[in-house]
């Protein structure tokens, strides 16, 4: 027993100094290359290496790389320079059994505010790495050789393939559709509730007397949210011309301002009442998100408008229109693409066009072979989508394979 | 600054006082929300002014082409140029072309981008194996109410048939993940509107040297 007990107090303590003892430098990781980062614009340089022999001891890789600076002050950071301080730029794991492992270095920003950024990877120019090992009991490897990268803008996006098949055939379908409305052939789109009110809606402000009120939204002249709400600003600018009732546009954003004026005066034109066109009444109040509430709800009691649209990109400022709006007792109507935002307006507004319904308010209004074709188009595409699904669970319940979802992998 | 020093309290009390014009707004309109409302949109605009400023020209024009040589800023620079134009009611319509660039640029870049996020991942996610397990199960009345929903946003074909059957399904499918979505926005609101009664409950409670 007392033997046994000895050995044990031996065996404890010879473990307890073994790993001091024993501790030696891991070795360095190995086969490091440095290589353009494929698929972006010419800032990322992607290294790979292997794992060393006995990677189980090693907790992480240490990446390091000379830093970038401007060719006005001075040629690129050289490993032979004296003056080159290497940069620490990254951290890679170690995961168990994992053999080889990369790291992306990239950096598109020459400058942090008024300092060189030393991380900028620059385009066609080359970069200095060199790796080392972490242990787990915080020793560190030589490093390994250094290796030079060139970063190198890519055209082409390999990896959205798939993106760009679904684009040739959504294109390729929306100009046999474009073709055939606009050869003559009645394309039937259903009828989007909502729209059929806006005429009874301007019909309403007209009587009363009072402006309307178009809100575009906080998105930007880009958003297609956008875009779609100028063909129905369009529309209503017609009527409101028809009426000779004035349409008020509150903006938040300078561009947004100009695309409307232009498109409300277009339908002045086209109602043949240019005369009637006031370009202060689209106004650009501010680009920030709550004073620009404040705003159009003030406007909407001092004004006492008898109908309110809000189309487009709306984020948190829609209850608070939409409440603000509802006290006043008018007439609202609603849309937009962003999915957070239904439920306030669903709640809040008189009619609401639920994200797609808004894109194709557009193509029914206007009955423009342009917009009529297209959407034609989407719904192929949607059926196809539906399609795709159903076949991707059935095969994923039914077979246990995801051939179908490795297909439209997006990455 | 301290909070709780004169000038910190003089500044807290500004901004209980606007807090208060802004609330008010919820009785009626009135000449104070106005002031306040007014004194909101011009700091606003003042501090977007000097913002742009320095984001738009000088990080993307007087830097980029004056100091680092990038003469090629100078294209998008011009098309911004082209924009005062606009002023000019003979060349108005010159101011179109930025314009045309402008939502040109923004298409491209949102097409590729909204198939990716909008389909392809959407649909990535939605295929998967529907088990004979409780979250399996739960997972088939989703994909259920998914492809009915989808089937609500069909605009070529009138909704009659199973069509129409399943566009109901797919619009009561929406309205149940609105109302998820609007309690859930709502609880975060409200959370908004105690931290800011706390505030004012708090400078309340310094401005009476803690007396209440």
């Amino acid at each position: 027993m007392g033997r046994t007990i000895l050995f044990l107090l031996l065996a404890t303590l010879t473990l307890l100094l073994l790993p001091g003892g024993a501790r030696s430098a891991p070795e360095p990781p190995a086969r490091l290359t440095a290589r353009d980062n494929p698929n972006d614009s010419g800032h990322g340089i992607l290294l790979e290496w292997e794992a060393p022999a006995g990677a189980e001891s090693i907790l992480a890789y240490e990446v390091f790389r000379l830093p970038w600076r401007p060719e006005s002050e001075g040629p690129p950071h050289a490993p032979d320079t004296p003056d080159s301080v290497w940069i620490q730029v990254g951290t890679v794991p170690q995961v168990e059994d994992q053999r080889s492992l990369e790291y992306v270095d990239e950096d598109d920003e020459r400058m942090l505010g008024t300092a060189v950024n030393q991380h900028f990877v620059p385009r066609n120019g080359s970069v200095y790495y060199r790796v080392r090992s972490l242990a787990t009991d915080g020793t560190r490897s030589a490093f390994c050789p250094i290796v030079s990268g060139t970063a190198i803008g890519n055209w082409f996006h390999t990896q959205r393939v798939n993106a760009l098949v679904i684009a040739i055939i959504l294109g390729a379908l929306m100009v046999y559709f474009i073709r055939k409305s606009a050869g003559g052939i009645k394309l039937y789109i259903r009828p989007i509730p909502g729209l059929a009110h806006i005429d009874e809606a301007v019909g309403r402000a007209t009587e009363m007397g009072r402006p309307i009120l178009f809100v575009l939204g906080t998105g930007t002249a880009g958003d297609i949210a956008t875009l779609a709400a100028y063909t129905i600003l369009a529309r209503v600018a017609r009527i409101t011309a028809e009426y000779q009732t004035p349409v008020l546009v509150p903006v938040n954003d300078p561009v947004m301002m100009l695309m409307a004026q232009g498109t409300v005066k277009e339908a002045y034109l086209e109602a043949g009442r240019p005369d009637l066109y006031r370009p202060e009444n689209i106004f650009y109040i501010s680009a920030m998100q709550f004073p620009y509430v404040a705003a159009v709800n003030g406007l909407m009691l001092r004004e006492k408008c008898a109908t309110n649209f809000y189309m487009g990109v709306f984020h948190a400022e829609s209850l608070l229109l939409a409440e603000a709006g509802s006290t006043t007792g008018a007439i609202q109507i609603s849309g937009t693409d962003q999915v957070s935002q239904i439920p306030f307006f669903v709640a809040a507004t008189d009619f609401t066009l639920i994200g797609e319904e808004l894109y194709a308010a557009s193509a029914y209004l206007s009955q423009d072979p342009k917009l009529i074709g297209p959407l034609k188009a989407q719904d192929f595409v949607k059926a196809a989508i539906l399609l795709i699904a159903l076949l991707g669970v059935l095969e994923a319940t039914l077979l246990s394979s995801q051939w179908v979802r490795s297909l439209i992998e997006a990455h | 600054m301290d909070p709780t020093s004169a000038w910190g309290m003089v500044w807290r009390g500004i901004a209980a006082l606007i807090t208060l014009a802004i609330f008010s707004f919820l009785w009626r309109d009135n000449p104070v929300y106005k002031f306040i409302e007014r004194l909101w949109v011009g700091v606003v605009t003042g501090y977007w002014t000097m913002l742009l400023y320095y984001t738009s020209f000088t990080d993307k024009v007087r830097v980029p082409i004056f100091e680092e040589g990038q003469w090629w800023y100078i294209f998008p620079s011009l098309l911004g140029v082209l924009m005062w134009f606009r002023l000019s009611k003979k060349y108005g319509y010159v101011s179109r072309y930025a314009l045309a660039f402008y939502i040109g640029i923004s298409t491209g870049v949102f097409i590729p981008l909204t198939i990716k996020t909008s389909i392809l991942y959407q649909v990535q996610g939605t295929i998967r194996a529907i088990d004979p397990t409780w979250t399996g199960i739960m997972f088939g009345i989703a994909f259920l109410g998914i492809l009915c929903s989808l089937s609500y946003f069909f605009f070529s074909k009138e909704h009659t048939g199973v069509l129409g059957v399943s566009s109901k399904i797919g619009i009561y499918t929406l309205m149940i993940g609105f109302g998820a979505g609007f309690g859930l926005t709502v609880m975060g609101r409200v959370a908004l509107l105690v931290q800011r009664v706390i505030f004012l409950r708090d400078y309340g409670i310094d401005l009476l040297g803690g007396g209440l």
